[in-house]
C-alpha cells in the first residue's frame, strides 16, 4: 500500500511537470492574448506587457518559474487566471460540483447499461437476442459523443419536450448529458464484462457447479459474474478518468457549467494557470479512482488477499 | 424400479456427434455400457477415444456442439436422453455426481471451499440453512481433508492439488448420489497422492454403496480398482468384461497394444544398461537453493558419465526440476558447484554461459506450451541454429529437414505449424530442436508425462535410439518409476529437496533402501495386478 501511494504521488508530480513543460514551451502567450496583441493589432506598449508578465511571474528563468510554481501547487495554489484574474484553483473547484453530478450519474448509468447488456447477452438462450445485445457495445463505442448529444437534444428536448436541452439547473438537465457521456463508457464496460463472463463460463469449474445440480442462473449470478467483475472493475478505474475528459465535449454541446467548459475556455485563451490546475485535478481524480479500485480488488478476489499455497506443492499434505 | 439385472446406469447404442467447423465428427459410436449398483466400472482409452464424451453424456454435460444422436441412457429406470434442463437438475448431484479431471481448475477461485461443498446441500435443500456450514465441514472430514473446520474457510488457491481433489470428492458425495462419474480424477496428481485419493474414493463408495464410473487412460489404475472394464478406441468399445479377463487375456489387438505400452505393467528396459564410464560429463556437489526461506534443493550431489542416463525421480515439489535447472545454469545455486566436462561452470555468466548452452539442451514437459504457435516447424527446429549463427538460410533449412527426419516426422511438416500436430508429434519437434546444435547433454523434464501411454512408449523408444546414434547423455526428470525402469541407467530419488537414495536403476528398484522409494514403488498403479 505505501508503494501504491508513492506511485500516486509520482503520477501527480509527472502530470504537473509534463503540463508545465508543454504549456510553457508552447509558442503563444496568455498575456499577449489578453492585451490583444496576438493578431498583430498592438494595443499595449512593451512596458505594459512586461509589467503584466512580471505580475504573473512570467519573467523569471524557466527553472525558477518551475520551482516556484511546484511549491505553490503543493499548497494548492496554481496562480491566478490570466484572463479573469480569479484564483485558478478556486475557479476550477467551483466548477467541479456540476461536473461531478453529470459524471457520477454517467458512471452509474454506464455500469447499469454496460453490466446489464453483458449479463443479459450472455445469459439469454435466444441466440438472436444474445447477438443483438452483444453487438450494442461495439456500436456504442463507435458513435461520436457530440453527435449523440445533438441527436438526443433533437429527439428528447425539441420533439418530445421531456427534458431541457441546455443549461445546468435541476436534475432533468442532467439526464441528457449523463446519457451522452455514459454511452461510450458503458459500451466499453459491457464489452469487457461480456468477454470475461464468456471466459468464466468456459472455465472447468462451471461444469462442477452444473454437476451439483445448479441452475444456469446460479452458475451465472452466483459464480461467473463475481469472477468476471474483476477485469471490469479495473476498467472502471480507467474509464472514470475518461469521463472527466468527455465532459469537455458534453458540457460544450449542452451549454452546461462545469470543469469541461472551464477547460475549453482556458485552452482557447491560453490561460496556463487554469489549464494546469485542470490537468492536475484530472490526474488527481484518476489516481484517486484507481487507488480505490486497488483497495477494492482484494475484497473481490481472495487470491490477492490471502497467501497462496506454494505452487507445485501437491505432495505431503494430501 | 427395475430389477438389478437392468443395472443402475445403462447405456445402449450411444452415438454422440460434435459439430465442428469442418463438419460433424462422430465422437462416440454404438457404445453399450452397464454399471450395477455399488460397482466400479472403468472405461479405459487414450485421448480421443470417446471415453470422456461417454461419461459426460451420462450426466448431460456434453461440451458445446456435442449432441446425443442415437441410443439411450437409462439411470435407475429413468430415460435421461430426452430430459429437460429441470429434469437434469434433479438428477445431478443427488443421482449422479461428477469428480472432474483437473482439481486445480475445477473449484470456483473466489468462493470459500466450505461454501462450495455446502452449495450441493443448498441446491437440493438437503440441510437447513443453519446447519450448512457444519455439514460441509463434516463432508470435508469424511473426504479425508485434515483440519476440515479451518480448510472450509479457505479459498481453493490456498490448498494443494491433492486437497482440492478431496474437496471435489466431498462435493460429489454431498448429495449422497447413487453413481459417481470420476473423469481421470487423479491424472493431474502425484502417484502417492493419486493412490491415497483413489483408495479413499473406493472406500467411501463401498461404504455408501455408491457405484463409480471411472474414466482413465491408465490401465494400471483400472486394473487396481475396477470390477469391470471397458476398453474404448476411436469412439467404440472394442472390448469389455470382468477386469481380470480383459486384462489377463485380452481378446482384442488394441487392448494387447495398450497393455504392452503401459510401462507399469510391461516395464522392461528399452536397452541394455550401460556400465558407469570414467568420462564424467556432469558433476554437481552440494547443491543448495531455497525460495522464500524454504529449501527447495538441499545438499544434492551426483555425477553423470558420458552416454548414460540419470533419472531424478520425485513428486511435485521434491526439487528435481530445480536441481536440473541449476545443473544447466538456468538457476543459480545458493551453494555447491556444477562441473561440466571438467570445467567449473557454477558462476558462468554472459558469453561463457551462452557458449555452454550450445552443449546442453532442454526438452520441456508440456509440448503444447513449449512451441511457439506462430512459427512453422522448420523455423522452430532451426531456431537454435539461427540463435548461434550457424550456417546460412539454405543450410539451416537442410539441417531442419534432417532433424525432422531423425525424429520420424515427414519433411513436408517443415511448413506446418504446431496446432496441426498431436501431442506426441509436438514432443518430437521439441526433441528435434534440442538436437539441432549437437549437444552433449540433454535435460528431459518429464518429457512424456503429458502424453498417452502408447505415444509415451514411442517417444521413449525414440529417445533411446537417438541416444545410441548420437552418444547423448540424458538427465531425465520424472515422477514415474515405471519410466525410470525403461530408460535410466542410474536413478536418484528426491524428496523435499534431498537426494534420499541413488544408485544403478535395477538395484534401487528391486531393493530400495529408502522408505520413500518403497512408497513410490508401491504407489505405481497396476502393481496389484502384476503381483497377483
Amino acid at each position: 500500500m505505501p508503494r501504491r501511494l508513492a506511485q500516486a504521488v509520482v503520477v501527480l508530480w509527472a502530470a504537473f511537470t509534463l503540463s508545465f513543460v508543454v504549456l510553457y514551451l508552447l509558442p503563444g502567450d496568455a498575456v499577449l492574448t489578453k492585451l490583444g496583441s496576438a493578431e498583430g493589432g498592438v494595443t499595449a506598449s512593451d512596458a505594459e506587457v512586461a509589467a503584466a508578465r512580471a505580475a504573473h511571474g512570467l519573467d523569471d528563468p524557466l527553472p525558477v518559474q518551475y520551482g516556484k510554481r511546484l511549491l505553490a501547487a503543493l499548497r494548492g495554489d496554481f496562480g491566478t487566471s490570466v484572463s479573469t484574474g480569479d484564483d485558478a484553483t478556486h475557479l476550477v473547484l467551483s466548477a467541479l460540483p456540476p461536473t461531478l453530478a453529470v459524471t457520477g450519474l454517467a458512471l452509474v448509468l454506464a455500469v447499469l447499461f454496460g453490466g446489464g447488456v453483458a449479463v443479459l447477452g450472455t445469459y439469454t438462450r435466444q441466440r438472436w437476442l444474445g447477438q443483438l445485445l452483444l453487438s450494442l457495445p461495439p456500436l456504442g463505442i463507435s458513435l461520436p459523443s457530440f453527435w449523440v448529444g445533438l441527436v438526443l437534444i433533437q429527439v428528447f428536448s425539441f420533439q418530445l419536450r421531456l427534458v431541457p436541452a441546455l443549461g445546468s439547473t435541476g436534475f432533468a438537465s442532467l439526464v441528457l448529458p449523463a446519457v451522452t457521456l455514459a454511452l461510450p463508457t458503458g459500451a466499453i464496460i459491457g464489452q469487457v464484462l461480456a468477454k470475461s463472463l464468456r471466459t468464466q463460463l468456459a472455465e472447468p469449474y462451471v461444469e462442477v457447479v452444473l454437476a451439483k445440480g445448479a441452475s444456469r442462473g446460479r452458475v451465472h449470478f452466483g459464480h461467473a459474474l463475481r469472477g468476471a467483475a474483476l477485469p471490469a472493475l479495473t476498467l472502471v478505474g480507467v474509464v472514470a478518468g475518461n469521463l472527466l475528459a468527455g465532459s469537455v465535449v458534453t458540457e460544450t454541446v449542452f451549454a452546461r457549467d462545469g470543469v469541461g467548459r472551464v477547460t475549453a475556455a482556458a485552452v482557447t485563451a491560453q490561460d496556463i494557470p487554469v489549464v494546469q490546475a485542470v490537468i492536475v485535478l484530472a490526474a488527481f481524480f484518476f489516481v484517486a479512482v484507481n487507488l480505490a479500485v486497488d483497495l477494492l480488488y482484494p475484497l473481490l478476489d481472495p487470491r490477492l488477499a490471502a497467501p497462496a499455497a506454494r505452487t507445485g506443492k501437491v505432495t505431503a499434505d494430501a | 424400479m427395475t430389477g438389478v439385472s437392468a443395472g443402475l446406469l445403462r447405456i445402449d447404442g450411444l452415438d454422440v456427434t460434435y459439430r465442428t467447423r469442418t463438419g460433424p465428427v462422430r465422437a462416440v459410436r454404438g457404445v453399450d455400457l452397464t454399471v450395477h449398483p455399488g460397482q466400479i466400472v472403468a472405461v479405459v482409452g487414450e485421448s480421443g477415444s470417446g471415453k470422456s464424451t461417454t461419461a459426460h453424456a451420462a450426466i448431460g454435460l456434453l461440451p458445446a456442439g456435442g449432441r446425443v444422436e442415437a441410443g439411450s441412457i437409462t439411470f435407475d429406470g429413468r430415460d435421461l436422453t430426452g430430459l429437460s434442463e429441470k429434469g437434469w437438475r434433479s438428477v445431478r448431484g443427488t443421482g449422479i455426481a461428477l469428480v472432474p479431471q483437473d482439481p486445480t481448475v475445477s473449484l470456483d477461485p473466489v468462493r470459500r471451499v466450505g461454501e462450495q461443498v455446502a452449495e450441493v446441500l443448498r441446491i437440493h435443500r438437503l440441510a437447513p440453512r443453519a446447519r450448512l456450514a457444519a455439514e460441509a465441514v463434516e463432508l470435508l472430514r469424511r473426504a479425508g481433508v485434515d483440519r476440515p473446520g479451518q480448510r472450509a474457510r479457505q479459498y481453493p488457491h490456498q490448498l494443494s492439488g491433492g486437497l482440492r481433489q478431496r474437496v471435489l470428492i466431498a462435493i460429489a458425495l454431498a448429495g449422497e448420489p447413487r453413481l459417481i462419474i470420476a473423469d481421470e480424477p487423479t491424472s493431474a496428481l502425484d502417484v502417492t497422492v493419486q493412490r491415497a485419493i483413489l483408495d479413499h474414493l473406493q472406500e467411501l463408495a463401498a461404504e455408501s454403496g455408491t457405484a463409480v464410473l471411472l474414466i482413465t487412460h491408465d490401465l494400471g489404475v483400472a486394473a487396481d480398482r475396477a470390477a469391470h472394464v471397458a476398453v474404448m478406441s476411436g469412439g467404440t468399445v472394442v472390448e469389455q468384461g470382468p477386469t481380470r479377463e480383459v486384462l489377463g487375456a485380452p481378446a482384442h489387438a488394441y487392448t494387447r497394444d495398450l497393455l504392452a505400452a503401459a510401462p507399469a505393467l510391461a516395464g522392461e528396459p528399452l536397452r541394455p544398461r550401460r556400465p558407469a564410464g570414467t568420462d564424467v560429463l556432469l558433476a554437481v556437489t552440494g547443491l543448495r537453493r531455497s525460495f522464500d526461506g524454504t529449501a527447495a534443493v538441499d545438499d544434492v550431489s551426483f555425477t553423470l558419465t558420458r552416454g548414460r542416463t540419470l533419472a531424478l525421480v520425485g513428486e511435485s515439489g521434491s526439487g528435481k526440476t530445480t536441481t536440473a535447472r541449476m545443473a544447466v545454469g538456468l538457476e543459480t545455486p545458493d551453494a555447491g558447484t556444477v562441473t561440466f566436462d571438467g570445467e567449473d561452470i557454477t558462476a558462468a555468466r554472459g558469453e561463457r554461459l551462452r557458449a555452454l548452452r550450445r552443449r546442453f539442451q532442454l526438452v520441456h514437459q508440456n509440448p503444447y506450451a513449449s512451441l511457439n504457435p506462430r512459427m512453422t516447424l522448420g523455423d522452430i527446429v532451426a531456431e537454435p541454429l539461427r540463435a548461434f549463427g550457424v550456417g546460412d538460410r539454405a543450410s539451416r533449412r537442410e539441417r531442419a529437414a534432417e532433424l525432422l527426419e531423425q525424429v520420424a516426422l515427414p519433411v513436408s511438416a517443415l511448413r506446418r505449424r504446431p496446432v496441426e500436430l498431436s501431442g506426441g508429434q509436438r514432443q518430437r519437434v521439441a526433441i528435434a530442436r534440442a538436437l539441432a546444435l549437437n549437444p552433449d547433454l540433454v535435460v528431459l523434464d518429464e518429457p512424456v508425462s503429458a502424453l498417452d501411454v502408447s505415444v509415451q512408449a514411442q517417444i521413449l523408444r525414440l529417445l533411446v535410439r537417438l541416444q545410441q546414434e548420437h552418444g547423448l547423455t540424458y538427465l531425465f526428470i520424472t515422477h514415474d518409476l515405471a519410466v525410470v525402469r525403461q530408460v535410466a541407467d542410474e536413478v536418484g530419488v528426491m524428496r523435499r529437496g534431498r537426494l534420499v537414495e541413488s544408485g544403478p536403476t535395477d538395484a534401487v528398484l528391486t531393493d530400495p533402501s529408502a522408505e520413500h522409494t518403497r512408497e513410490l514403488l508401491a504407489a505405481i498403479p497396476g502393481t496389484r495386478v502384476t503381483a497377483s
